[in-house]
């Protein structure tokens, strides 16, 4: 363990090469290139390949390459480099690759405004390719918590043989913070099932768990990894049955698991009358205008989901009461979607801040007394 | 009666019980894989490669299906994406012997920019190109390589576009080895792919095929033996051909042999700090 003062894109890096990165291909693109720049002088150090590919389709389909020979592989984008990555992380999906991508928003649409943030981009990890799929996606709001989701990541993505999205944005990226860097064997780090023997071997055949155990290339197992809509040995399926039974399972090994994805933090719950629900660098301001009502005496609290999807519906329900729920986010009002369609019987208020700096708290002080 | 077992030479190379391979009959890609499971399995006899550590990478297309039909450890990913996934594969174990095959629509087409970067590095895969001058799994559109003229499905009226010359364009980058064969000479794809399975760095192979199917019965060779007589009747091999010589010209003829032979550092030896 080491304390050193860093940024979240550092963070993330750091919390990557603890939980045992070994490759990472990316294209450079505003505002997560100083990650690719900070794992292109470490990561080599502690025995791993940092490559600038051609563009972010090369950068995904790399990393795809690299997982299935073996090693735990990440990339990191920005709002356009993740639009081209979209067909890739599809193929890690149906692949089952582990694969984690640090996707630090900035505002769009299109080229956007490359430096500066927004939280636009949720509802693109979440529906980013075409297919029906879960994409674990953790939102930190400090430099501490970038690393300890980045950890989770990895986990996730071993676990249940998924891509997963840690999602920044261009506030965290470049706020710098004291940071715990935990060490490899100070923190769990999950590595991905192989498989107990090569004898009837078939890539897509699953465990108990619905996740089938992984053989990287080059062991003598005759892996088969299949783009296409496949049975157990990956092999094409055009059929109703085998669709429904992959597709089916592919969504439930995630779902089946929320209980230990689903992380969230709540402040002054227990007796709020207005529950602010803000996630990411913009829930730093909303903690302290939570703060603030209850000060002037209002009994507001603060739900703040560090997993964005999938959402735990349940402990959604449970945690938040309260006469009033108000969305802040820093985008047209996209969570609140979901927080509405789940707390149907409540009055649900979207609060978009739409600014591309961190929101003062004089900004989210109006965005959200227009409700109360 | 004695129980006849029909086997192969080839068999073990094969995931067999993935025969038959949806390919038409008369097209070339079964020639083409032929010689190369042969040129591979005198590297297997020799010793110098273990069958464990090969990898074969393919695209979408007739062509990127090879890949799963081999038993091997083996790929079948996106469209044009089969080079940056083999990229991946090569720098996470670079003990594996990693191959990509597709068609020149998977490779020059979609994937033409990473055919490029994958030269310019001389990254340490070999990539075998198959040119049949057509999109054939999607039904005959233009491809690439259509020469300048040919009515396809998409170029009803002829095409517009002059062909792109693959074996020129990877030659001038850093590329260790660029050949070209034809599944009429199946000796030669045999030869360049066993050299090529002992080299390092970026090797390129073109291999030209036919597609009876979408393509010749478009131009109006009408069954696929006519189209593979007027392949072989148009293919011409030099032991060392100028890349003047390589464009693909149906009228002029097509020059097979080796384009490029070379031993510069691959990618991997870069990468290693050394410079041998």
């Amino acid at each position: 363990m080491r304390k050193v003062f860093a940024s979240g894109n550092i963070a993330v890096a750091e919390a990557a090469m603890t939980a045992g990165l070994k490759f990472y291909a990316g294209y450079p693109i505003t505002p997560s290139s100083d990650l690719m720049e900070y794992l292109a002088e470490e990561l080599p150090r502690r025995g791993g390949v940092v490559i600038q590919m051609e563009d972010e389709i090369a950068s995904i389909n790399a990393i795809i390459g690299a997982s299935n020979a073996g090693v735990k592989s990440m990339t990191a984008t920005s709002g356009p480099g993740l639009s081209l990555m979209a067909e890739g992380i599809g193929l890690a999906v149906i692949t089952e690759t582990p694969i984690v991508i640090a996707h630090v928003m900035r505002a769009g649409p299109s080229t956007g405004v490359p430096t500066k943030t927004t939280q636009s981009d949720i509802f693109m990890v979440r529906w980013l390719t075409h297919g029906d799929y879960i994409i674990p996606s953790f939102a930190p709001w400090s430099v501490q918590e970038a690393f300890d989701l980045t950890i989770k990541a990895f986990n996730t993505s071993e676990k249940l043989r998924t891509p997963v999205f840690i999602l920044s944005d261009a506030i965290l990226a470049h706020v710098w913070e004291p940071l715990v860097v935990k060490e490899p064997g100070e923190v769990e780090i999950i590595e991905r099932k192989t498989p107990r023997s090569k004898e009837g071997y078939m890539p897509y055949l699953p465990d108990e768990d619905l996740v089938p155990p992984m053989a990287p290339f080059g062991k003598g197992y005759k892996v088969l990894v299949e783009s296409l809509v496949h049975d157990e040995k990956g092999y094409y399926a055009p059929n109703n049955e085998k669709y429904k039974q992959l597709v089916t399972r592919l969504n439930a090994k995630i779902t089946r698991n929320i209980d230990w994805l689903f992380e969230y933090e709540g402040f002054f719950l227990d007796d709020a009358d207005i529950v602010l629900v803000a996630y990411g660098s913009v829930a730093r301001t909303v903690f302290a205008l939570a703060k603030q009502l209850r000060s002037s005496g209002l009994r507001a609290g603060l739900f703040r989901p560090k997993t964005l999807w999938p959402l735990h519906e349940k402990v959604i329900r449970e945690r938040i009461k309260g006469r009033k729920i108000i969305v802040v986010e820093n985008n047209i009002g996209k969570l609140a979607l979901d927080v509405e369609r789940i707390l149907c019987d409540r009055e649900v208020y979207k609060a978009p801040v739409l600014n591309l700096e961190s929101p003062t708290l004089k900004e989210v002080k109006e965005a959200v007394t227009q409700w109360l | 009666m004695a129980l006849t077992i029909k086997t192969h030479p080839l068999d073990r190379h094969l995931r067999t019980d993935r025969i038959p391979t949806l390919y038409c009959p008369g097209c070339g890609l079964g020639i083409g894989l032929g010689a190369m499971l042969r040129g591979l399995q005198k590297r297997i006899d020799e010793g110098s490669i273990s069958p464990d550590s090969v990898v074969w990478v393919g695209g979408i297309g007739c062509s990127a299906r090879l890949s799963f039909y081999v038993n091997y450890d083996s790929a079948h990913v996106l469209h044009g994406r089969a080079i940056p996934f083999a990229v991946g594969v090569k720098l996470a174990n670079p003990e594996l012997t990693v191959i990509v095959v597709g068609g020149d629509g998977d490779i020059a087409g979609i994937g033409g920019n990473h055919l490029l970067h994958a030269a310019r590095r001389n990254i340490d895969i070999i990539t075998v190109m198959f040119t049949n001058f057509v999109y054939a799994m999607t039904g005959g559109q233009v491809a690439p390589t259509t020469p300048l003229g040919v009515r396809t499905t998409t170029t009803p009226h002829g095409n517009p576009e002059p062909p792109l010359d693959v074996v020129k364009v990877v030659s001038s980058l850093n590329a260790n080895y660029v050949a070209r064969a034809s599944i009429t000479t199946p000796h030669y794809i045999e030869q360049y792919f066993y050299k090529a399975l002992g080299m390092r760095g970026f090797r390129f192979i073109e291999v030209v095929s036919t597609c009876p199917e979408v393509y010749g019965r478009h131009i109006g060779l009408r069954d696929p033996v006519e189209m593979y007589n007027e392949l072989k009747k148009r293919v011409t091999y030099k032991p060392r051909p100028t890349l003047e010589e390589a464009a693909i010209n149906w009228e002029k003829g097509i020059v097979i042999g080796e384009y490029i032979v070379r031993d510069n550092p691959g990618f991997i030896d870069f990468l290693r700090g050394g410079n041998k």
